[in-house]
């Protein structure tokens, strides 16, 4: 034969690749999605709100009014103070009678330990905006994720987050996140 | 680059770049195992609200968005006042409980007990709206929720 049929240009290739590529870029995103979980109480009798039958002490009621204002205890207070208030109502360094019970228990890895019976109340009026509700939240969680830290570092000498899951899994026990949402007060009259 | 010189020396050879492709390939497909498709268009207008807590959602193929908002521009039409949009179209409050029981469907028996639905709410929307869909998710039994924001490191005062 004088002339072979010549081969199928593959330079190009890598520019159809790249254009792939690109287009892939565009159209998706890694953007990660980041918040703050919760679960929520399951549907049951209006009656059975857990904070109904607590004990007077083991109930920080916080309450976010229509117009952002913040009561913790029945009092004014500003946001900025309030993971300090939250952290001192779970940890209950010293024992106050005001403050709540606590209970003691098993948990593994950890032996006997104190496990606080507090429970915070969170209610907000159906004025308030989502920005300072959700303000309200992260203090909480910052409260509570402090207090997990500090036992972390006591107990295992490391943050929460640098755990095994065993090891979580016992703090978490052992400060268990109770942060009650009650029925809005006017639901029934606002829907 | 290759020069053609005619001597009897060797020459050092050009890099070769049929492998390129392959290389390009691979990266293609590893953006494809690790992003996800754009979410729905938003039609509806979402500044989150940022919080030094925020933690990264894990598993998303589990998790469902209910979006909060007043209309984006294009659909000024429809006022400024908050809608919920599920999916790619606005919705009413009625409408959740469908809509959980459809993206539950959606998913396999075993992964249906981890499902979150992820809150994506306007900062600027008054509680009534998400305490209303807050129940509407109790009724539907998808008790995880996620309320969506920012990380957001210092303004707060954090760690």
């Amino acid at each position: 034969m004088a002339k072979k049929t010549p081969e199928v240009n593959s330079g190009s290739m890598a520019d159809i690749a790249f254009l792939l590529l690109i287009f892939w870029l565009m159209t998706t995103s890694m953007n990660v999605d980041s918040g703050i979980s919760r679960k929520l109480p399951p549907l049951v009798d209006q009656e059975q709100d857990p904070g109904m039958d607590a004990h007077e002490r083991n109930v920080l009621m916080v309450f976010v009014s229509g117009n952002n204002q913040l009561l913790v205890a029945g009092q004014r207070m500003d946001i900025s103070g309030l993971s300090e208030k939250a952290k001192a109502f779970i940890t209950n360094p010293t024992n106050d009678p005001n403050m709540p019970e606590k209970e003691m228990t098993e948990i593994p890895l950890l032996g006997s330990y104190p496990v606080s019976k507090g429970l915070i109340s969170l209610n907000s009026d159906r004025g308030t905006s989502y920005d300072m509700y959700l303000h309200v939240q992260n203090e909480l969680t910052k409260a509570f994720n402090e207090a997990k830290n500090e036992l972390a570092q006591q107990k295992f000498g490391r943050d929460f987050s640098d755990l095994n899951d065993e090891q979580q899994k016992a703090i978490n026990k052992a400060i268990p996140v109770k942060i009650s949402e009650a029925e809005p007060r006017n639901l029934t009259g606002g829907k | 680059m290759a020069l053609i010189k005619r001597k009897g020396e060797k020459e050092t050879p050009g890099i070769s770049t049929s492998s390129l492709p392959d290389i390009v390939f691979m990266i293609l497909f590893f953006f494809m195992a690790t992003t996800t498709m754009r979410e729905v268009e938003l039609k509806v207008q979402i500044d989150s609200p940022k919080a030094s807590e925020a933690q990264k959602l894990e598993k998303k193929s589990l998790v469902s968005y209910i979006y909060v908002g007043p209309p984006t521009k294009a659909f000024s039409q429809m006022g400024t006042a908050p809608r919920i949009q599920l999916n790619g179209a606005f919705s009413s409050l009625q409408n959740i409980t469908e809509f959980v029981a459809a993206e539950r469907d959606k998913l396999s028996e075993k992964d249906r007990p981890d499902m979150t639905v992820s809150l994506k709410i306007d900062a600027n929307t008054k509680m009534g709206m998400v305490t209303d869909i807050k129940q509407e998710l109790r009724r539907a039994n998808a008790l995880s929720i996620n309320y969506a924001a920012a990380k957001d490191k210092g303004t707060t005062g954090g760690m």
